[in-house]
């Protein structure tokens, strides 16, 4: 119920206080798109910052152990690894590792997307890994059989059968949470792990090819993606970054944009404007699908070529980092996708180099989630006049939480 | 300065007494300088428009919020309030509009939580609350089970239940903010009784309510806030609703818009035999059958709870209905969606726009599209046309006086009535036969409230059949052409608009009939 | 009986439950010891969303409390003599220190919890999802840079209960299965009982309540709605915390990377089947962990005739992600009729005081 004494909504206190009244909000947009973009962006910038530092500490912290004595220069060292490993610098063949980033972030991006266009519906989508996994398999699959055919034939139907993989798997915890209401953050996490079983128990026994030494899948030969430019960068790669404008398109363009828009904002208003919730989660909980799909189709039919059984990614975790990160804005997602694959890739070298885990990255990740929802520390420590970060934008997830089925 | 109330013994220093009370928000000055004084066994009303600063204070003496500056006296004692404990453990005791109780817990559970009755340091002692909880309520006449879930009491027993929660306390002062909102007439006269014991047994009343006839009825006296200052204190004996009123908004009132005369022509709205349940899956709307016809407004009368909101959404697309059938148009469409029956010609400004007029996040802009956002101009396909919903945006903001100085920022930033006024924008906008109203000027300011009766004239003059639902009698008195009146869950009664007389309308809506007797049953709750 | 097996296809009814009858003595021991962490966790949950805090990240705080207890262990076993099999359950000081240990990380990890959803009032989801993510990467980092130089400080053991009890007809079985259990797995029973009573007849429990259905009305009589729930959720974290402290000090004596496996959010599931309530929710865990010991046990000792036929061609992975596959069937089934506390996340805005 709303209390009808209070006017317009009263204003929070404090730095980044929302607009309150039309004249401050018009203001505020009346900005230059510079100074938006800066607003946008400060939050998710100044949080990667202090994760750096913060990292830091951490590594210093470890040095004890790694070389038996505390060595303050051991960040310096695992930092500069890291950007020889993921971007090249100081590295005698640059392209190196510029490709092995890419390569890293293109299935990273279409999973962020999904992640993110979950999060426009007021959805939280966990399950990126299990859809991975299920486009991966139906794509190593369906390439596959397509092995011997004309690879113009091959390839469109290897990547779809990926998509539609994917789309299958968000499909099943949409029409749950559509039908019955059980949380998609429960029943996705749920569905990775029964993916992975799933999927090992298919390639070790019915979809198992003949003659290899351990559990896998046929080779997909003629529906391997072709490479396009230099040594590795594929198609997949170009898949990826057109998802972007194509997202933002569906999103903000189009009619059925709007309606997820609207779904994710205020559901009672999107039924009274003749949308229909049900079929809004089932769409986009399918979509999601699709996009992790598909990046699960673009790695296997790009890099790998076929299924092992015991094949196993976190990938969905770092499509949720790189989404909020991103603040669930495409364009935001491809940053955020660029800066973990850059990571993802250097960290190797880095362990070779100053003996740090590659596991720091999750630590790292870790520690900008953490100042993403904490964005008033972000806030203070910065004095950042910003609208409040990108999990405020998110606010709509938890709201669904043991709600009955959605009308 | 003040004005001493009417057979009630002066004693010295008052009970309570609120001085120089200022209180400031960014923006605004909530309290402005407020004296007010309350004697023992005294009603004194707070009489004010919503925004007018009455809560705010009543905060204050609760202890939810500090004024920046003024004093509050207990029986001539500075004291310094720091919370809701601390007022209560001074005798001050707070009977809130939207009720404070927990719908699963017991009736005793509620008037014990916070002050528990315990066996020993770590568990409650049920038994012995239940029995005082008995003893409280033989003391004020009523019968109340303590073990009954508050979820299942009708709406006049859960205020006596808050009610009691004061008492338990031991309050000396008790706040009522707007108690007869949510109240049938008759119920409204039995609480009415309850007070005027309490009050002569000694404790104060404060009764905060913006309804003048009531106030004139039950007060002692009454202190007028206005934007935030106290405009006058009158005794009920020296002055009447019109003096009331203008001292309330400062102007002279309109109260009435001028109707004009109402030329309807062919039905537009059918509805037969419709039945419909809640959420909780009990009958709330039991065979509604009624004709709404072009160029007439029709106006569903009926205390809030009465099955109004059920039939709204029935008829609206957002509910199914069991049985019955609708044609709108002569078209069925029983059991349509909303948007099957917008595309038939219904548009539908909602009671609560928070929850279903808006999306508070959107740009005004989008919303004034929320309801049409796939159809042409604003769309073509599947692809959005900006231009055109900018293009409608600016016209229409301009064209319903919405105060923003752009169309792209959020509406959420929009007050109460400039937002009502968006919805009302975009529902009234197209090209419609039947325009559904349901609360639609609830919690609104004076000004809002005339601009969207006159729209609602203007859209009947143009040939639209309108539909209004109102749990406010002057609103549906001062539009309706014809009038039915809502009561437990059928139409009880129909008739003319301008012809309908007050009294009867407010007996029909209580009691369902029209003469004397008629008195609800007895419906003192029990544990199921 | 043997009739009745052979009626088609009812009668393969009819075996499975002659081979529950005959299997059950021997795996209940396992249930119970199994549906400790669930348990525990489902007890985390009722906590936080009684008081109206959904709490995701139940699975961060038993990972990183079933890590820190594993490392503590084993540096405090360095330390101190071997005194291992001495007293009842095999206490020792590395295992008591490595629980302490392990609960003070689990509570670190429920602050910042409580800390994020209510005074920042971040989403909770998020909140908790951040939490998860965090625990896994930091035990997987810890793990790797220190791992191989823990080698683990033993476990708890269990209590042998007395021959005349085991070896009584019927109901011997009974005995075994809640007796013969380690100290956290014991201690289940007890926290179950005393959290069921105490959410109903104390007045803790009633405030609780109060304010997971209705805060405004608990701040609107002078209960301190964010104290309450900084409270209840940090006590919440003790009891993730003695989940994950099982695992690595009962269960097992060693540490896998992401060993939680997903039992803290199977936990969510029994708090929801349970209705909140903490009995409901230790049978809900039974449930689980029952499906997933049957499993094994179909697995490892099949069923005669028919039946066993039927379930032999069946992959070992369907018996490992049951206990997953039921969660979902349970929270699509039940989730709609269970109704859970009114305001549980939506955080608490006072009304603005001075």
């Amino acid at each position: 119920m709303t209390d009808p004494e209070a006017g317009p909504s009263a204003p929070a206190s404090g730095p980044g206080a929302l607009p309150a009244t039309p004249t401050e909000a018009s203001r505020e947009m009346g900005r230059s798109t510079l100074h938006r973009i800066w607003a946008l962006s400060a939050i998710p910038m100044a949080a990667v910052a202090l994760a750096v530092i913060v990292g830091a500490v951490v590594m210093m912290a470890s040095s004890v152990v790694i070389g038996g004595s505390f060595d303050a220069g051991l960040p310096v060292r695992a930092y500069l690894a890291l950007l020889e490993g993921g971007l090249g610098i100081g590295a005698a063949q640059p392209e190196n590792a510029i490709t092995a980033s890419i390569v890293n972030t293109a299935p990273l991006l279409l999973a962020g997307l999904s992640v993110a266009l979950g999060f426009k519906a007021g959805l939280f989508n966990i399950g990126a890994t299990g859809q991975f996994l299920m486009g991966g398999l139906a794509a190593s699959v369906v390439g596959a059989q397509f092995a011997n055919a004309d690879p113009l034939v091959a390839i469109p139907v290897a990547v779809v059968a990926g998509a539609a993989g994917g789309a299958l798997y968000g499909f099943i915890p949409g029409l749950l949470k559509a039908v019955t209401g059980a949380h998609e953050v429960v029943t996705t996490i749920m569905l990775n792990y029964i993916a992975t079983f799933t999927a090992s128990a298919l390639v070790i026994g019915l979809l198992r090819a003949p003659g290899f030494t351990f559990d896998r899948t046929a080779a997909v030969s003629n529906a391997t993606l072709p490479v396009v430019f230099g040594r590795d960068l594929n198609l997949g790669v170009f898949l990826a970054v057109a998802f972007v404008p194509i997202t933002s398109w569906l999103i903000w363009r189009t009619t059925l944009g709007f309606e997820i828009r609207t779904v994710g904002a205020n559901p009672s208003a999107a039924r009274y404007a003749g949308m229909s919730p049900r079929r809004l989660i089932i769409l986009t909980m399918s979509l999601c699908g699709l996009l992790s799909g598909l990046a699960g189709a673009i790695l296997f039919l790009g890099e790998i070529g076929f299924y092992p059984a015991t094949f196993g990614t976190a990938i969905g975790f770092d499509a949720i980092a790189v989404a909020l990160l991103g603040r669930a804005h495409p364009v935001g997602v491809l940053f955020g996708a660029l800066l973990f694959g850059v990571l993802r890739a250097g960290a190797p070298l880095m362990q070779i180099r100053a003996e740090i885990p590659v596991e720091i990255i999750d630590v790292l990740q870790a520690i900008i989630l953490f100042f993403l929802a904490a964005d008033i520390v972000v806030r203070r420590l910065f004095r950042v006049r910003a609208a409040r970060a990108g999990v405020d934008e998110i606010q709509t997830v938890t709201r669904s939480y043991g709600e009955q089925a959605v009308r | 300065m003040t004005i001493a109330p009417a057979g009630i013994p002066e004693a010295d220093p008052p009970r309570l007494e609120m001085r120089g009370i200022t209180k400031r928000y960014p923006g605004v000055v909530a309290n402005d300088h407020i004296d007010l004084d309350l004697r023992a066994g005294e009603i004194h009303a707070l009489l004010g428009e919503n925004g007018a600063g009455k809560s705010t204070l009543m905060n204050i003496l609760y202890g939810l919020a500090r004024p920046d500056e003024g004093e509050i006296l207990l029986d001539g004692v500075p004291v310094t309030i720091e919370g809701p404990s601390d007022a209560i453990s001074r005798g001050i005791s707070m009977v809130h509009q939207h009720f404070m109780l927990v719908p699963v817990l017991s009736v005793a559970d509620n008037i014990l939580l916070g002050a528990e009755v315990m066996a020993d340091p770590i568990f409650l002692d049920r038994r012995k609350a239940n029995r005082r909880i008995k003893e409280l309520g033989d003391q004020f006449g009523f019968e109340i089970d303590p073990d009954a879930k508050v979820e299942g009491l009708s709406v006049g027993w859960q205020q006596r239940v808050e009610i009691m929660k004061a008492l338990y306390r031991e309050a000396r002062v008790l706040v009522l903010d707007e108690p007869t909102a949510v109240l049938t007439p008759q119920e409204t006269k039995e609480i009415f009784a309850v007070l005027r014991r309490l009050a002569d047994e000694g404790r104060s009343i404060i009764f905060i309510s913006h309804k003048l006839y009531e106030v004139l009825e039950i007060a002692d006296r009454i202190t007028v806030i206005r934007r935030g200052k106290v405009v006058g204190t009158r005794l009920p004996s020296a002055t009447d609703e019109d003096d009331l009123a203008e001292l309330m908004v400062g102007r002279e009132v309109q109260l009435v818009v001028d109707r004009g005369e109402s030329h309807p022509t062919e039905p537009i709205l059918e509805v037969q035999g419709i039945h419909a349940k809640d959420d909780r899956g009990h009958e709330t709307v039991r065979g509604v059958a009624l004709t709404v016809r072009a160029g007439e407004i029709y106006g569903v009368a009926g205390v809030a709870g009465n099955g109004q909101e059920e039939l709204v959404e029935a008829l609206t697309g957002l509910r199914r209905p069991t049985s019955g059938s609708v044609r709108l148009d002569d078209q069925d469409v029983t059991g349509a969606g909303p948007r099957d029956l917008q595309r038939a010609g219904m548009s539908f400004v909602p009671g609560d726009r928070h929850r279903f007029g808006m999306v508070l996040s959107f740009s005004i802009a989008d919303n004034l599209v929320l309801t049409q956002y796939d159809e042409p101009p604003f769309a073509r396909g599947i692809l959005r046309n900006d231009g055109a919903i900018d293009e409608w945006a600016r016209r229409a903001i301009e064209q319903y006086d919405i105060r923003t100085p752009a169309a792209d920022i959020p509406a959420g930033t929009l007050s109460g009535g400039n937002q009502q006024k968006t919805v009302v924008a975009r529902e009234c906008s197209r090209n419609l036969r039947l325009l559904v109203l349901d609360q639609p000027t609830r919690g609104l300011d004076v000004g809002s409230i005339e601009f969207i009766h006159r729209q609602v004239i203007a859209k009947r003059d143009e040939g639209a059949a309108i539909l209004l639902v109102s749990a406010e009698l002057d609103e549906i008195l001062e539009l309706s052409d014809r009038i039915g009146v809502m009561y437990r869950g059928s139409l009880v009664a129909e008739m003319d608009g301008p012809s309908a007389d007050r009294e009867t309308v407010g007996l029909l809506m209580a009691t369902g009939s029209r003469g004397g007797g008629g008195v609800a049953a007895n419906d003192a709750p029990r544990a199921a | 009986m043997e009739i009745l097996y052979d009626i088609p296809i009812l009668g393969l009814v009819f075996q499975f439950l002659g081979y529950l009858v005959e299997v059950l003595p021997r795996i209940a021991p396992g249930i119970l010891a199994g549906a400790t962490p669930i348990a525990l966790g489902a007890m985390c949950g009722i906590l936080c969303e009684r008081s109206g805090v959904v709490n995701i990240g139940i699975e961060g705080m038993m990972l990183t409390g079933a890590f820190v207890g594993y490392a503590t262990a084993s540096v405090v076993a360095g330390m101190v003599p071997d005194t291992a099999g001495t007293l009842v359950f095999g206490l020792t000081l590395p295992l008591v220190a490595a629980v302490v240990t392990a609960v003070a990380a689990s509570v670190a990890l429920a602050a910042l919890h409580a800390w994020l959803s209510i005074s920042v009032r971040a989403d909770q989801i998020i909140s908790g999802t951040i939490i998860n993510i965090a625990a896994l990467g930091l035990t997987s980092y810890l793990n790797r840079l220190v791992g191989s130089g823990l080698g683990g400080g033993g476990r708890f053991s269990e209590f042998e209960p007395p021959p005349a009890l085991v070896e009584l007809p019927v109901v011997g079985w009974i005995f075994e299965a809640f007796l013969a259990q380690g100290p956290l797995a014991m201690s289940v029973i007890i926290i179950v009982i005393v959290m069921q009573v105490l959410l109903f007849r104390s007045r803790w429990g009633l405030r609780t309540r109060a304010v997971g259905e209705h805060p405004k009305a608990a701040d609107t009589v002078g209960i301190n709605v964010i104290r309450l729930r900084y409270r209840n959720v940090v006590v919440g974290g003790v009891l993730a915390g003695l989940a994950g402290a099982y695992l690595t000090l009962e269960a097992t004596g060693t540490f896998q990377n992401g060993m939680t496996a997903g039992r803290g959010f199977i936990a969510l599931a029994a708090v929801i089947f349970g209705r909140w309530t903490p009995i409901g929710a230790l049978l809900a865990a039974l449930l689980f962990a029952g499906s997933e010991r049957l499993g094994v046990s179909i697995g490892l000792r099949p069923p005669d005739g028919q039946l066993g036929d039927l379930l032999a061609g069946i992959p070992d992975q369907f018996y490992a992600a049951l206990p997953y596959v039921i969660t979902i069937v349970i929270l699509a089934g039940v989730v709609g009729r269970s109704i859970p506390p009114a305001a549980v996340g939506r955080p608490y805005e006072k009304e603005s005081t001075a």
